[in-house]
């Protein structure tokens, strides 16, 4: 496994719009992910949860500061090489699951893959495999709106995950589901990262971020706290 | 009666409902059926069942080649049992909630940083769910231990959605007393003795 950090949000800062209307989304933040973590942002509405998935994404730019993605500075980069790695290297799901409704589960997910001059043939190989994992066979013909809901953020992961991604970014991808089906993505979402993928997941629900190896509390666009886990052992012992 | 005696108390009744055993293999029981969430020492057992023969409820049955007693639960006992099962638990035999406790006495405090109190309790029981999700996610097949670890699931995640409730809480006082004269506590009081009164 790499030793370069998938994920490395150094000092950044993002403000939107100027003067008395300027709002400080972010301030200062730095946060790395490593290869294999799976790392929950939690924190009030508006501190800066989104907008720092965005920026890691390289969907929004930092106005101070500097994002890697395995090692590779997104600022410096020109607009293609920049969309190259976002669709390479960077998988998002969002609460909203945001597939193409005509398109079939197995051809959202070969998309990103043709998009990068993958050949059809193969693309739709490799999309059927991963919707295998994410216990969707038997099911490559079906369109979004045919699909449960859980059926269909199980779809959005795949595509998330679908080729050689190494970053995976979930803004609130449990939102529209009820707690089972929930679980069941976050089950997802940790093998994925038991495999060696880095995850970055916002939630508001702590038995979310339960699941990850890592939790970080964002208060007014900064890191204002983190969990350090205990072991089995001294969990038990309290009770 | 204090609610830790309660479960143990109960527990042994309800090992011997499936057959008699000694202390030794109703320690080693438990622990086994809770997944040693409630880890019970050997005097533990014994006070418990010396309780338990006192009223009645287990029947000491002569000793086994090692010397050791084995108990078997009587017809009251069973029927003591039953009744558990059959009635909640309710809040009066639940043990008292400190962090309750604690939090509202830290808002009438003078110097405590209550946002703080919440936040450092908040981290501490999201990495106590962290924990209790990896231990369930290796619970495979063990139905008595992932009830177990579920329960600890929902009381934690609970307690996080109270948490964010506090903070919530604290947020529009803190708005409220920056828009209006700071009241003490007992002003505060006043006005709702007052208001309740008119
Ligand atoms: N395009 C924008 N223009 C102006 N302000 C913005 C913009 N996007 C975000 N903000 C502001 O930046 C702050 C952080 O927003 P962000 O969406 O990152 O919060 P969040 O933590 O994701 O909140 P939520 O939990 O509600 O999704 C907020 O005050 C928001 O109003
Ligand atoms: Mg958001």
């Amino acid at each position: 496994m790499s030793t370069v950090p998938a994920l490395e949000i150094d000092d950044v800062s993002r403000i939107h719009g100027r003067g008395d209307a300027a709002v400080h989304a972010l301030r200062g933040l730095s946060l790395r992910v490593a290869p294999g973590e799976l790392v929950a942002v939690m924190g009030p509405s508006g501190s800066g949860k989104s907008t720092l998935l965005n920026l890691a994404g390289g969907l929004d730019q930092a106005t101070a500061g500097r994002v890697r993605v395995q090692g590779e500075e997104l600022g410096s980069l020109k607009q293609a090489a920049l969309a190259q790695l976002r669709r390479r290297k960077v998988g998002y799901v969002f609460q909203d699951f945001n597939l193409i409704p005509s398109l079939t589960a197995e051809e959202n997910v070969a998309l990103p893959l043709e998009l990068d001059a993958i050949r059809t043939r193969r693309a739709a190989a490799m999309a059927r495999s991963v919707l295998d994992e994410v216990g969707l066979s038997g099911l490559y013909d079906r369109f979004p709106d045919d699909l449960s809901g859980g059926q269909q953020q199980r779809v959005a992961i795949a595509r998330a995950v679908v080729g050689e991604r190494c970053l995976i970014l979930a803004d609130e991808p449990t939102g529209a589901l009820d707690s089972e089906t929930g679980e069941q993505v976050l089950a997802l979402l940790r093998a994925r990262c038991d495999a060696g993928v880095a995850a970055l997941l916002v939630t508001h629900e702590a038995r979310y971020a339960g699941w990850a190896d890592r939790v970080v509390f964002l208060r007014d666009g900064t890191v204002i706290d983190e969990t350090a886990p205990l072991s089995a052992d001294s969990l038990l012992a309290g009770t | 009666m204090h609610t830790q005696y309660m479960s143990i108390r109960y527990g042994l009744l309800a090992l011997l409902e499936r057959q008699p055993m000694h202390g030794y293999q109703l320690r080693a029981e438990f622990e086994a059926t809770t997944g040693s969430a409630w880890p019970l020492n050997v005097g533990q057992v014994y006070t418990t069942l010396a309780r338990l023969e006192r009223d009645g409820l287990v029947d000491p049955q002569g000793s086994d080649d090692d010397d050791r007693v084995r108990y078997a639960i009587t017809e009251s006992g069973s029927a003591e049992l039953a009744r558990w099962f059959a009635l909640p638990v309710t809040a009066a035999n639940r043990p008292r909630n400190e962090l309750a406790i604690k939090l509202a006495l830290a808002v009438t405090v003078p110097g405590v940083d209550v946002r703080e109190v919440v936040q450092r309790q908040r981290s501490a029981t999201v990495s106590d769910l962290q924990n209790l999700t990896r231990l369930k996610r290796d619970s495979d097949g063990d139905l008595s231990w992932s009830l177990v670890l579920e329960s600890m699931r929902f009381q934690a995640e609970a307690e996080v959605r109270w948490l964010d409730h506090c903070e919530t809480a604290l947020a529009r006082e803190a708005r409220r007393t920056a828009s209006s004269p700071v009241k003490t506590a007992a002003e505060a009081d006043n006005s709702r003795v007052a208001k309740g009164a008119s």
